[in-house]
């Protein structure tokens, strides 16, 4: 691993935590045009966050110092699992510090600090987003472990630049698991980027809300960094779908042509996913709370499918 | 002998000075119970010490005591196996001796005898030194009941209630149950063993027969104390009523006694292992994690909770067990090793963070007498470091990282994910089924610790004696900062940790871990390198420079500061404490979800103003389990009344046909 790696490793991470805002906007945009608004810029986000870091922070007379620390370790964990993933190139040093396990285990850290701070004003909206985020999550974690251990277990690894390489060497062919886990992956993903139909990251009727209900207290750079957040978290299941099961174009040596044709590679691939969650938003409408977990079970099904399929056909074969 | 058989020893000795401290003068001064906790203090660094020179030590060190029957003298043996389970021992007795002067203060001035709570917190910290010392079935029996009955007493401190005596008896019938199942276990090894030390209970050829009938006893009876369901319902009515720090001891240090003998008994006893053994531990374990986490989730009552989460510990300790034998069985030595390993290191997790979170409890408990998180709400900001150590201690039961809990749960999924290994299609499908309950139990986990801290320690007070609630005395928090730190360590320096645990499965199998520990003390590779590796030290030090970083910079360059305000809640009226959710409101969904696995009784009572909501939430093994055998015990007691006559010359009557036929069997 020499300084080069890691240096390029560092920047895909900046890069990642920049273009984050810039994914969200575009699913946004789509979504306008599918409903024949014209929708706002791609830049918004950014200038939403520019503004809210320059916002002052009104904080509640009733809130401990926990909800004051929970945007920055929420970020920290966010980022961090952020630059485990391989984005642009898949041979990069970052993948030793922390495998796919960890990277489920720093998301989880991040909603536990998530839901603790919605409790930590003890309003009615704060308890109630924290507690219908820890039920949604904590169905779809499960679901999601197992689409990774499919992947895990035919890879025979852990680490995500190890699984993302075998997947791109490997003759192309319609596996049954992997298939099982790509199903069970778009559901959890959108489950846990508070999407609809489960979640409404636009809704204004504070009853449905889940992720919104948890942050309505936040306001100025606390706020900023909670969206940024959010943002990110949605970048993050979109890479991993997309560079995971098509990892295709990913670079696999550090030239700079490769490195820009993996850049351009997972931009596309990113904008296709955009276009499909908007379009999936458009013609879906949320479900009630407790259809929740139906829907959640089918995930956990899937994946469970996913793993059997992969120890009982494809491991002695 | 050895030095560290000696600091053993000395650790007994010292535990027996204090029981009779205890005993003799446990009321009279708040000096002389200073020095009971100090000698308390002393045993456990000597039980620490004498732990780490196990593990440090190439071979078994053993010694005969001049006690016992005259033809069986009591043989006491420290190998590595023994000295990794004096670790929890030395360490959580060390935070109860810096903890219990200021939390019993409370109880010099009631009407409960300090007496009893002194003396026989001794006796029960020397029990179960003893278990793990134990070098012949007869010693361990002996210690094992020394174990049992003086806890009994520790839990029925508090016997002016009658639930707590009901809790106590439930308690000790149960561990004469477990502990009979275990001597009959002995009993079966003894029988082709010829002799009741362990040297010839290990050479016993067993047939597989009979192996499994051992094998089920010592199952039966471990996994009784354990707390494994679906005979773990005594454990959360037992654990929460003790004094704090005996529940501490009893939920963290306790069960992994019962843990010890697991192992003692199977892996070191036994012999020949099966892997069918392996699928019912896995199965148990399994089942125990998911449901102990999902009842705990239920509970409002704090200790309650934190009962059920030992279920759901022990739970995840036994999947490790279970995959340990499914690999060991089917000549996967390294997996089963792999998997040993990581079940010890989420034992010795468990008892760090279980005391922790029991410690907390019960400073919360001293603070404000409320047991009960309905009552509770903004503690963090009346007791600040308390409620510091036990957020530590909630991440880390929840398994997130950087903390110890995720480093043993990681290391058990490593081990699960390595199921392609075996050669047998249904052993590879279900160990990746524990897998997911695995999975489940994390996730569940992570929902009840966010319930408990959240209604407990944000939010708003509830009630008016936790509005009064003030940050306990130094020594009761340095027992939690104590234990916060060991979480953290273990949960950056597994490296370190690994290379203590291996000389474990050295000493019983003859190799170790090697690999996990080969590429230096930053990076945790249980397998190879390339098939999983992990640096929690990196991943804290990369958390802590992006938070910080972004604190600092928004410090630097943000312009505006803080404002304080009322909460918005959205504009609607001033939000009162009344108005938050509550933890009965918080776990309602997950209720719903998981409904056929409670018994629920909720109902609205009366009419108009008087109207009460109501819920129960029970346990389902009192129904399917526990009520039926009381119910047949019951039935079977009143058929044979008729025994009793009244009359004296019907008794002898029956005596001596029992003699006659007692005499009759031998002869």
């Amino acid at each position: 691993m020499s300084a080069a790696s890691w240096l390029l490793a560092l920047l895909q991470a900046l890069l990642f935590i920049a273009a984050a805002p810039l994914l969200a906007a575009w699913v946004k945009r789509v979504k306008s045009r599918l409903q024949n608004r014209r929708g706002p810029a791609l830049l918004q986000p950014y200038r939403d966050l520019r503004k809210l870091f320059a916002k002052e922070s009104v904080v509640a007379h009733t809130a401990s110092p926990l909800f004051r620390a929970a945007p920055y370790v929420v970020f920290a964990a966010t980022c961090l699992a952020a630059a485990l993933i391989p984005l642009v190139a898949a041979q990069l040093p970052t993948a030793a510090v922390a495998d796919v396990i960890v990277l489920v285990g720093l998301l989880g850290l991040a909603r536990f600090f998530l839901a603790l701070a919605g409790m930590d004003v003890g309003t009615a909206f704060g308890g109630m987003g924290s507690s219908r985020e820890m039920l949604v999550s904590g169905l779809a974690e499960p679901a999601l472990l197992l689409a990774v251990f499919t992947l895990a277990m035919s890879a025979h690894t852990t680490n995500l630049a190890s699984v993302i390489d075998y997947v791109g060497r490997a003759d192309f062919a319609l596996r049954p698991s992997f298939m099982f886990a790509f199903g069970a992956m778009l559901l959890v993903a959108v489950a846990e980027t508070g999407r609809v139909p489960v979640d409404n990251p636009a809704t204004h009727l504070e009853l449905t809300m889940i992720h919104e209900a948890m942050i309505l207290e936040y306001s100025g750079r606390h706020l900023a960094l909670m969206e940024w957040a959010a943002q990110l978290k949605l970048m993050i299941y979109g890479v991993l779908v997309a560079n995971v099961f098509f990892p295709w174009g990913i670079a696999t040596e550090l030239t700079p042509a490769a490195l820009g044709m993996g850049l351009l590679a997972v931009t596309a691939k990113l904008a296709l996913l955009g276009i499909a969650l908007a379009l999936s938003e458009t013609v879906l409408a949320k479900m009630r709370l407790f259809r929740a977990p139906l829907y959640l079970n089918v995930a956990f099904l899937l994946a469970l499918l996913g793993l059997l399929s992969h120890v009982i056909l494809e491991v002695g074969a | 002998m050895a030095i560290h058989l000696q600091f053993a020893l000395g650790s007994i000795l010292t535990l027996l000075a204090a029981a009779l401290l205890g005993f003799t003068c446990g009321q009279h001064s708040s000096r002389l119970r200073r020095l009971y906790f100090v000698l308390i203090g002393v045993a456990g660094v000597l039980a620490l010490l004498a732990g780490l020179g196990a593990l440090n030590t190439a071979g078994p060190v053993s010694v005969e005591l001049p006690f016992g029957l005259p033809w069986l003298p009591w043989q006491v043996r420290l190998d590595a196996l023994s000295g990794f389970f004096l670790l929890p021992i030395g360490l959580v007795s060390i935070a109860v001796s810096l903890y219990g002067p200021g939390y019993v203060r409370e109880f010099a001035h009631g009407g409960d005898p300090l007496a009893v709570l002194g003396g026989f917190t001794g006796l029960f910290i020397i029990g179960m030194s003893l278990v793990v010392l134990a070098d012949d079935a007869f010693l361990f029996m002996v210690a094992w009941e020394l174990m049992s009955v003086s806890s009994y007493f520790l839990v029925a401190f508090q016997h002016e209630q009658a639930a707590n005596r009901r809790a106590a008896f439930l308690y000790l019938l149960m561990a004469h149950i477990g502990g009979l199942s275990i001597l009959l276990g002995y009993g079966v090894l003894a029988g082709f063993g010829h002799g009741f030390d362990f040297d010839s209970l290990r050479t016993a050829e067993l047939s597989p027969l009979w192996a499994t009938v051992a094998f089920g006893l010592a199952f039966l009876g471990f996994g009784m104390k354990a707390g494994l369901v679906p005979l773990h319902a005594w454990l959360p009515e037992a654990h929460p009523v003790a004094p704090s720090h005996i529940s501490a001891m009893m939920s963290g240090v306790m069960l992994k006694v019962a843990v010890y003998g697991f192992i003692r008994f199977v892996f070191d006893l036994i012999g020949t292992l099966q892997w069918g053994w392996g699928v019912a531990v896995l199965a148990v374990g399994s089942v125990s994690a998911v449901m102990g986490a999902l009842y705990a989730l239920q509970q409002n009552d704090i200790k309650r909770l934190l009962a059920y989460s030992s279920v759901e510990n022990i739970g995840i300790v036994f999947i490790g067990l279970g995959l340990s034998l499914v690999f060991l069985s089917s000549g996967h030595h390294l997996l089963g090793v792999l998997a040993l390993v990581a079940a010890l290191y989420h034992a010795l997790n468990h008892a760090l963070f279980k005391s922790l979170l029991f410690l907390g409890a019960g400073a919360v408990l001293h603070a404000s007498h409320e047991r009960d998180m309905e009552h509770m709400g903004g503690l963090l900001r009346r007791m600040p470091w308390t409620g510091l150590f036990f957020l530590i201690g909630c991440i880390s039961i929840s398994a997130l990282p950087p903390f110890n809990g995720f480093v043993s749960e990681w290391l058990t999924f490593q081990a699960a994910l390595q199921a392609w290994h075996l050669e047998s299609g249904v052993l590879r499908s279900l160990v990746p089924i524990a897998a997911a309950m695995l999975a489940l139990t994390g996730a569940l986990a992570a929902a009840g610790f966010v319930k408990a801290y959240g209604v407990a320690f944000l939010g708003q007070a509830r009630s008016r004696h936790v509005r009064r609630a003030r940050e306990v005395s130094p020594g009761m928090l340095a027992a939690q900062a104590w234990l916060a730190l060991l979480c953290l360590l273990l949960g950056i320096l597994p490296v370190p940790v690994i290379n203590l645990i291996d000389a474990v499965p050295v000493q019983l199998f003859g190799s170790g871990l090697e690999q996990a520990t080969a590429h230096g003390w930053l990076w945790l590779t249980p397998i190879a390198p390339e098939t999983a590796s992990y640096s929690p030290l990196l991943v804290l030090l990369a958390l802590a420079l992006v938070g910080g970083g972004a604190y600092w910079l928004l410090k630097r360059f943000g312009l505006p500061g803080t404002r304080r305000a009322d909460a918005w809640d959205c504009g609607f009226s001033a939000p009162d404490a009344r108005m938050q959710y509550t933890g009965t409101a918080f776990s309602q969904p997950m209720r719903r979800v998981f409904r056929p696995l409670f018994r629920i009784d909720e109902a609205v009572d009366g009419e108009g103003e008087g109207r009460r909501y109501r819920l129960q939430v029970s346990d389902r093994a009192w129904a399917l389990l526990y009520a039926p055998v009381a119910s047949g015990v019951q039935r079977a007691a009143r058929r044979i009344t008729w025994l009793q006559s009244g009359s004296v010359r019907a008794y002898l009557g029956w005596s001596l046909a029992t003699l006659l036929a007692l005499l009759w069997v031998i002869s």
